[in-house]
C-alpha cells in the first residue's frame, strides 16, 4: 500500500480529524454519549491508520512502544490520583464534590478528570495491544 | 405459548439464538481462534440481554432535555435505563480485554507448537508426556 | 484515616501494580510489591478489628449513598476472608523476589509483579465490595491477570493450560453477568443489602430461579466443583511456582466466598436450602470430588499435579461443610478456608524450593531430597500431615467441625463421617508416596545440590509455623469462623 498515492494522502488529512473526534467525545462524554473509553480507541484508531498506510516503523518513530506502555500505568495512576486527592480533601474516595466548592462543578472536574485517566490508560493498552500484534513474527517484537 | 407472546419478546430470542450458537462453536470447534470467536458471539448474547432490558418503548436516550446549562430542563420525560448500557460498557471493555489475552496466548500457543488445532496440540502432549 | 479503611484495602495494590509495571529493575518492583502487600495484610487486619468491636463497616464511594452508589461493605464474613487472602499475598511476595528470578525472563519480571498485584487488588475487591456488577468487574481483574500469571510457566505446557482456564473463566464469569442482569431486571437494585430486602418479593418467580442457576454454575466453574474442575489440574501445575501457591491458596477460596455471599446473604439460607434445594445438589458432587480426586491424586508423578487434584478434593470439603446446612457445617467451611490456605500454601512453596535447586518436581527426581534439602522436606511433611488431618495441625480442626457437623445431623449422615475418615487416609497415601521416595530412596541427582536459600524457606516456614500454630490454639479462629457462620445463616436458626 505504500505506493498508492491517494491512500497516503487520505490518510494524512484523516488523521489530525480523527484525533480531534476523540477529543470531542472526551469532553463531551459527561453530558452526550462518549467517554474516555471511546475517546481512547477512537485515539488508538488514529495511529492505527497511519501505521496500516505508513508501516509500523514510521508510526513507532513518533509514537514508540515504550511510550504506550508508560500511558497505560499512567492513566490508572491520573484516576486513582483524583480518587487519593479527594480524599486528601476531607471527602470519600472519588467523592467529587471535594474538587470545586459547587458540587455541580466538582462533579464536572471529577468526571473529566477520571475519564481523562480512562482515556490515556486505553490509548496506551490498545496502541500497546497493536504494536505487539502487528509487531509479532517480524523480528520486532 | 401464543404467537403474540413469541413476537413481543422478539429480544430475548435474538439472545438465545446468539448465545447458544457462540456457546456451540466454542465447544465443538478445535481451532483455537475460532474458539475464542464463539467466545465473543457468547458475551456479546449478553450484551443484547442488557441492552435490550434497558430500553423502555417511547424512551428517549437518557440525555438532558433543554439546554442543560442553567436554563430549564424538561421534566417527566419518558427515558431509557441507562444504567444497563453502562454496566454493559464495562462487560465490552471486558470481553475486549479477554479477547485480547486469549490472542496473545493464541499467537504464543502457534509459536510454541507450530498449530492452532486443539487435537494436535493433545497430540503433541500426549506424545511429551509419554515420553517421560 | 480509620474511615477510608475499605477503600485503602484496594487502591494500595492497585495502584502499586501500574508503578511496578513501568519500573525497570526487577527488584525495584519485587520490593514494591512486597511493600504494597504487607500494607493490604495490616489495613485487613485492623479491617477485621474494626468489625469485631464495632460490627459492619460501610463504605460509599464518591459519596453517593447506596443503593444508588456502590458500596463496600464488610462484615465479619468477608473481614474474614480478606485476612486470609491479604496474608496469604503478603506471604507470597517476599517468597516471589528470589523465585521469580529464577523461573522468569528478566525482562518481564516487573510485569509479573504488576499482574501479582493486579490479582492481589482482584481477589480482595470481590470480597469487599457490596455491590453485583462490582463482584463481575473485580472478578475479571483478577481473572485476566490470573490467565497471564499462569502463562508465564517455564513448560509450553503453561499457555495452553491457561488458555483452557482463559475460555472456561470466561464462560463462568459470563454466566455470573447474566445472573446479575436477571436480579437486576426483577428488582432494579445491584446493592447486596438491598437485594437480600428486595429478593424475598419475588421468590416464585422463575426468572429469579433461573438467576439462580446462572449464578451458581458461574460461580462454580470459578471454585472448580467436581464436574467443572477440568482447568484447574493444568494451570495449577505448569504456572510458576510462587503464582501456584498464591492461585491455591487464594482464589478459590474467593470463589467460595463468592458462593457463599450470593446464596446464603443476597437470596438468603431460607431461599437457597428450602426452595431450591443447594445442599442436596451439592453433597453428591462434594462428595464424589472429594473420593474420585484424591483417588486421582494418588496416581500422580508430578507432585504440583498431585497437589493440584488434592485441592479439588478439598474443595469438595469446603462445600460439603456447606451442604449440611447448618451452623456447625459452615463453620468448617470457613476454618477450611483459612486452614487449606495455609497448608496449601506451605505444601506448594516447598514445591517451589524444589524447582529452585533441581528444577523439577516429578516424583522420581525428587527422590533421596530428605537429606539434600532437610529444611524444606521438613516443610513439606509438616504441611502433608495437615493435607491428611493429623491432630495439632490445622487440617485437624478443619476435619474435626466437618465430621461434628455430620455427626450432629445424625442418621445416615453419619457415613458421611466415615467417608471424611477414608478420604483421609486416601491423603495419607499421596503424600506418603513423595515422603517415601524423599527419605527413603537413594538421591541420584547433583552432588552439589544443597539446600534452598533463606528467602524461600523463610516464607514458608512462616506457614508452617502457622499451620502448627493454628492447629494448637483454634479458640480464636473457630469463634471467628463460627461467628460468620451465624451471620450467614441468619434467618434460618441453628
Amino acid at each position: 500500500m505504500r505506493e498508492e498515492i491517494i491512500v497516503r494522502v487520505g490518510a494524512k488529512i484523516l488523521t489530525p480529524f480523527i484525533i480531534m473526534f476523540a477529543l470531542y467525545v472526551h469532553f463531551h462524554g459527561d453530558y452526550s454519549p462518549g467517554g474516555g473509553f471511546q475517546a481512547g480507541v477512537i485515539l488508538t484508531a488514529a495511529f492505527a491508520l497511519l501505521a496500516l498506510v505508513y508501516g509500523l516503523a514510521a508510526v513507532q518513530r513518533v509514537l514508540p512502544p515504550w511510550f504506550t506502555r508508560l500511558c497505560a500505568a499512567l492513566g490508572v495512576v491520573i484516576y486513582g490520583g483524583v480518587g487519593v486527592v479527594t480524599m486528601m480533601l476531607g471527602h470519600n474516595y472519588l467523592g467529587y464534590n471535594a474538587l470545586a466548592p459547587d458540587p455541580k462543578y466538582g462533579q464536572h472536574y471529577g468526571i473529566l478528570l477520571v475519564e481523562l485517566g480512562v482515556l490515556v490508560t486505553v490509548f496506551g493498552v490498545m496502541a500497546s495491544v497493536f504494536y505487539l500484534f502487528a509487531g509479532r513474527g517480524r523480528g520486532e517484537s | 405459548m401464543s404467537l403474540d407472546f413469541f413476537v413481543s419478546h422478539y429480544n430475548y430470542w435474538v439472545v438465545i439464538f446468539l448465545m447458544m450458537v457462540g456457546f456451540y462453536i466454542l465447544i465443538s470447534r478445535g481451532n483455537l481462534i475460532k474458539k475464542i470467536v464463539g467466545l465473543n458471539v457468547f458475551q456479546t448474547s449478553v450484551f443484547m440481554l442488557y441492552i435490550s432490558m434497558g430500553k423502555i418503548t417511547g424512551g428517549t436516550p437518557p440525555i438532558l432535555v433543554g439546554d442543560g446549562h442553567g436554563g430549564e430542563a424538561v421534566e417527566h420525560v419518558v427515558y431509557s435505563n441507562p444504567l444497563p448500557h453502562v454496566l454493559i460498557l464495562t462487560a465490552i471493555v471486558v470481553g475486549i480485554a479477554t479477547t485480547s489475552v486469549g490472542l496473545a496466548l493464541a499467537v504464543r500457543i502457534k509459536e510454541a507448537y507450530g498449530t492452532l488445532e486443539e487435537d494436535e496440540i493433545n497430540r503433541i502432549e500426549a506424545l511429551v508426556e509419554a515420553s517421560e | 484515616m480509620t474511615a477510608q479503611l475499605p477503600i485503602l484495602q484496594i487502591i494500595v495494590p492497585l495502584l502499586a501494580a501500574p508503578i511496578c509495571a513501568v519500573l525497570r529493575h526487577g527488584r525495584a518492583a519485587a520490593w514494591l510489591a512486597v511493600l504494597a502487600s504487607w500494607s493490604a495484610l495490616a489495613i485487613a487486619l485492623a479491617l477485621l478489628g474494626q468489625v469485631m468491636a464495632g460490627g459492619v463497616v460501610s463504605y460509599h464511594i464518591g459519596d453517593w449513598v447506596p443503593p444508588i452508589g456502590i458500596e463496600y461493605r464488610v462484615d465479619i464474613v468477608n473481614a474474614w476472608v480478606l485476612v486470609i487472602v491479604a496474608s496469604m499475598g503478603a506471604v507470597v511476595a517476599p517468597y516471589s523476589v528470589k523465585s521469580v528470578e529464577h523461573e522468569i525472563a528478566s525482562r518481564r519480571i516487573p510485569l509479573f509483579y504488576a499482574a501479582y498485584l493486579l490479582c492481589l487488588s482482584g481477589l480482595l475487591g470481590i470480597t469487599i465490595t457490596g455491590d453485583m456488577f462490582n463482584v463481575f468487574v473485580f472478578l475479571e481483574i483478577s481473572s485476566l491477570s490470573a490467565y497471564a500469571l499462569i502463562s508465564l510457566g517455564r513448560p509450553r505446557r503453561a499457555l495452553t493450560a491457561a488458555y483452557r482456564y482463559l475460555i472456561m473463566g470466561s464462560v463462568g464469569a459470563t454466566f455470573i453477568v447474566i445472573g446479575i442482569g436477571l436480579l437486576y431486571v426483577m428488582t432494579g437494585s445491584l446493592n447486596m443489602a438491598d437485594l437480600a430486602e428486595l429478593l424475598p418479593g419475588v421468590w416464585d418467580s422463575r426468572t429469579v430461579k433461573v438467576a439462580y442457576g446462572f449464578l451458581g454454575v458461574g460461580v462454580c466453574l470459578k471454585l472448580a466443583l467436581f464436574p467443572l474442575h477440568l482447568w484447574l489440574p493444568n494451570a495449577y501445575a505448569f504456572a510458576p511456582s510462587p503464582v501456584t501457591a498464591f492461585m491455591a491458596s487464594t482464589a478459590t477460596k474467593v470463589a467460595v466466598y463468592m458462593l457463599l455471599r450470593f446464596f446464603l446473604s443476597i437470596f438468603g439460607a431460607a431461599f437457597s436450602f428450602d426452595v431450591m434445594a443447594l445442599d442436596r445438589v451439592l453433597l453428591p458432587l462434594a462428595l464424589v470430588a472429594v473420593v474420585s480426586m484424591s483417588l486421582v491424586a494418588i496416581f500422580q508423578v508430578d507432585v504440583k499435579r498431585l497437589l493440584a487434584y488434592s485441592s479439588v478434593a478439598q474443595i469438595g470439603y469446603m462445600i460439603l461443610g456447606l451442604s449440611f446446612a447448618s451452623v456447625t457445617g459452615l463453620t468448617a467451611t470457613l476454618l477450611h478456608l483459612f486452614n487449606h490456605a495455609l497448608m496449601k500454601g506451605a505444601l506448594f512453596m516447598a514445591l517451589g524450593c524444589v524447582v529452585y535447586r533441581i528444577g523439577s518436581v516429578h516424583i522420581d527426581a525428587m527422590a533421596g531430597l530428605g537429606k539434600r534439602m532437610p529444611w524444606t522436606m521438613a516443610a513439606f511433611v509438616v504441611g502433608g500431615l495437615s493435607l491428611v488431618g493429623v491432630p495439632l495441625t490445622v487440617g485437624f480442626i478443619s476435619k474435626w467441625y466437618l465430621i461434628l457437623g455430620a455427626l450432629e445431623k445424625g442418621g445416615p449422615w453419619t457415613a458421611v463421617a466415615v467417608l471424611v475418615l477414608a478420604t483421609s487416609v486416601m491423603a495419607l497415601v499421596y503424600v506418603w508416596r513423595v515422603v517415601e521416595a524423599a527419605y527413603l530412596r537413594e538421591f541420584s541427582g547433583d552432588e552439589t545440590t544443597g539446600e534452598a536459600p533463606l528467602s524461600l524457606l523463610a516464607p514458608t516456614w512462616v506457614l508452617v509455623a502457622a499451620n502448627l500454630y493454628f492447629g494448637i490454639d483454634a479458640v480464636r479462629t473457630a469463634g471467628v469462623a463460627r461467628q460468620a457462620a451465624e451471620v450467614l445463616m441468619a434467618g434460618i436458626g441453628s
